[in-house]
């Protein structure tokens, strides 16, 4: 395991992006590659490329090792068993699937599901769709002013019985870090079943399934150090019990013109080719962050985001957006410009921020803002990045004459 | 050239023709949801001319300053030639290289106007069938 030394970052040098001179503090939305994911890609595609689970000679059979080993490498890596992992194309498509297989056989007219008021698009919309499709409803859990989570509210609206409780981890715009655990429990005496999104907390922290308790729990494979893919966890009996999501290839089992039959889990909900080099990639992304160690990564990371907000504090014009104990992210804006100018002008200064409403207009909605700027971080995030963000957005405060 | 030449944020922090009229004939206005920019075109038409315009809306100092220059341009053209302008002329209006993700910020205003003046005009047609 590498040592961690303060001020310096040994990770960076694992990943050839910085090859470019840019500050990248936009790792919330996609991080940047180890060398070793890349590798472990290329040498997949040009050594062992075969389509998995069909041919019988060895190269197809290779090829399936490594696209199952992979899912092994996944399922150790959040405590789950192989059979609970089932590779997507995103976060997103996790959600969806859920929602459609699970949510479409189980939410009936009048029942009820329940999110909180910091989620990400993709944890609103598919179950806006779900209850609109089934005449049931769903609610929102409200956020304190400081922008964690209203418990209590939280805990009231659970009296409604919900049958499910989908609600991220981290939110990708305040930073909050939501007690999964706690939450969990009471969402389970309250008899809701949990979906967790853990876009955001993935890379960041030790996520343990069978720890938290949850009943699904999806995450981005791009936000990981990986390619573009997508995984969700499912407790092996609601996967088994639900019916499929996308048909066709590999998840059956029989068919005939009349009627078919499904595959085994996890393979039921992996319809057609899967994304083979992207499985790949994904596990050599979780072997470069299991060596650097979670607890490590969690270490360095917080006191970035600590030595970053403190300096933003200080500027006069920055409104930030969030609790001070926070993973990751930072949302601000500066003085009456709009986060769009901010970002453009960090951009001409080589600083890479998002800007806009992070895929979570509702709650730009609750913050009383159109859109915030927001910096993001990673293991090869610098002080140095940090310092010349920070002299960047000097230099708008200056522009903008304020 | 930075998108923030200093045009850009002299028209963003004095737009001009920024308000509301009194007795427009022409009011239109649309947003970028994506960004929460949003503007309101008014038009007082003579002689099927722009005799008077004025902007207002919030958001980004792309998108007001491009508006506020737009407002300054159609002033006194009539109708038929507002309906005509293309984006390369808009485009031209806003002296700075804008980066293909802030086109749609440059845009906004003209896009407001055009899509009022256009439907101006169709009403108009139809008064006289």
């Amino acid at each position: 395991m590498k040592k961690v030394v303060m001020g310096a970052n040994v990770f960076r040098k694992d990943f050839p992006f910085f090859a470019r001179k840019l500050v990248y503090l936009d790792t919330a939305a996609t991080s940047q590659k180890p060398r070793v994911v890349l590798d472990a890609m290329r040498k997949f595609y040009e050594i062992s490329n075969a389509n998995v689970h069909r041919g019988v000679y060895g190269l197809a059979d290779e090829a399936t090792q490594l696209y199952e080993g992979a899912r092994k490498t996944i399922a150790r890596f959040i405590n789950a068993s192989p059979q609970e992992i089932v590779f997507v194309r995103n976060a997103t498509e996790g959600i969806n699937l859920v929602a459609q297989a699970w949510g479409r056989a189980n939410i009936k007219k009048g029942e009820t599901i329940l999110i909180t008021q910091m989620e990400h698009h993709s944890n609103i919309v598919p179950w806006q769709l779900l209850v609109k499709e089934k005449g049931a409803n769903l609610l929102v859990a409200t956020i304190t002013k400081a922008g964690e989570l209203d418990v209590l509210a939280f805990e009231k609206l659970l009296e409604k019985k919900p049958k499910l409780v989908a609600f991220t981890h981290v939110s990708n715009v305040l930073g909050t870090v939501n007690p999964v655990k706690e939450l969990t429990a009471l969402a389970h005496k309250a008899g809701a079943k949990v979906l967790v999104d853990a876009c955001q907390s993935i890379a960041h922290m030790h996520v343990d399934v069978r720890n938290l308790n949850c009943d699904f729990l999806v995450f981005s494979g791009h936000k990981l150090y990986g390619p573009f893919v997508g995984v969700l966890y499912g407790k092996k009996k609601l996967l088994e019990e639900m019916p499929p999501f996308l048909c066709g290839g590999d998840m059956i089992k029989e068919v005939s013109f009349e009627k078919s039959s499904w595959n085994e889990l996890p393979w039921k909900f992996e319809a057609g080719t899967p994304d083979v080099a992207g499985a790949v990639g994904l596990a050599a992304a979780v072997f470069y962050l299991e060596g650097i160690g979670l607890a490590n990564v969690e270490r360095q990371e917080v006191e970035l985001v600590e030595y970053a907000f403190k300096k933003l504090q200080k500027i006069k014009a920055v409104q930030i957006y969030g609790p001070k104990t926070r993973a990751g992210v930072i949302s601000f804006n500066l003085g009456d410009m709009h986060a769009h100018d901010v970002s453009t002008v960090l951009d001409e200064q080589g600083v890479c921020v998002r800007s806009g409403h992070h895929c979570a207009q509702p709650l730009m909605g609750v913050l009383g803002i159109p859109a915030c700027a927001r910096i993001s971080i990673g293991v090869y995030t610098t002080k140095e990045d940090i310092d010349k963000f920070l002299a960047a957005l000097q230099k708008a405060k200056k522009v903008f004459r304020l | 050239m930075s998108m923030y030449a200093e045009v850009i944020l002299d028209y963003y922090r004095h737009p001009r023709n920024y308000g509301k009229l009194n007795h427009p004939q022409i009011v239109s206005h649309d947003m970028n949801t994506s960004c929460g920019d949003e503007i309101t075109m008014q038009v007082e038409v003579k002689d099927n001319m722009v005799a008077d315009i004025r902007f207002s809306g919030k958001g980004c100092a792309i998108s007001q300053a491009a508006a506020s220059m737009l407002t300054e341009h159609v002033m006194g053209l009539s109708l038929g030639e507002v309906a005509k302008l293309n984006k390369e002329t808009m485009l031209k209006l806003v002296p700075i290289d804008i980066s293909p993700m802030r086109l749609k910020c440059a845009l906004l205003g003209f896009k407001v106007l055009k899509l009022g003046v256009i439907k101006a005009l169709d009403r108009g047609e139809n008064h006289e069938n």
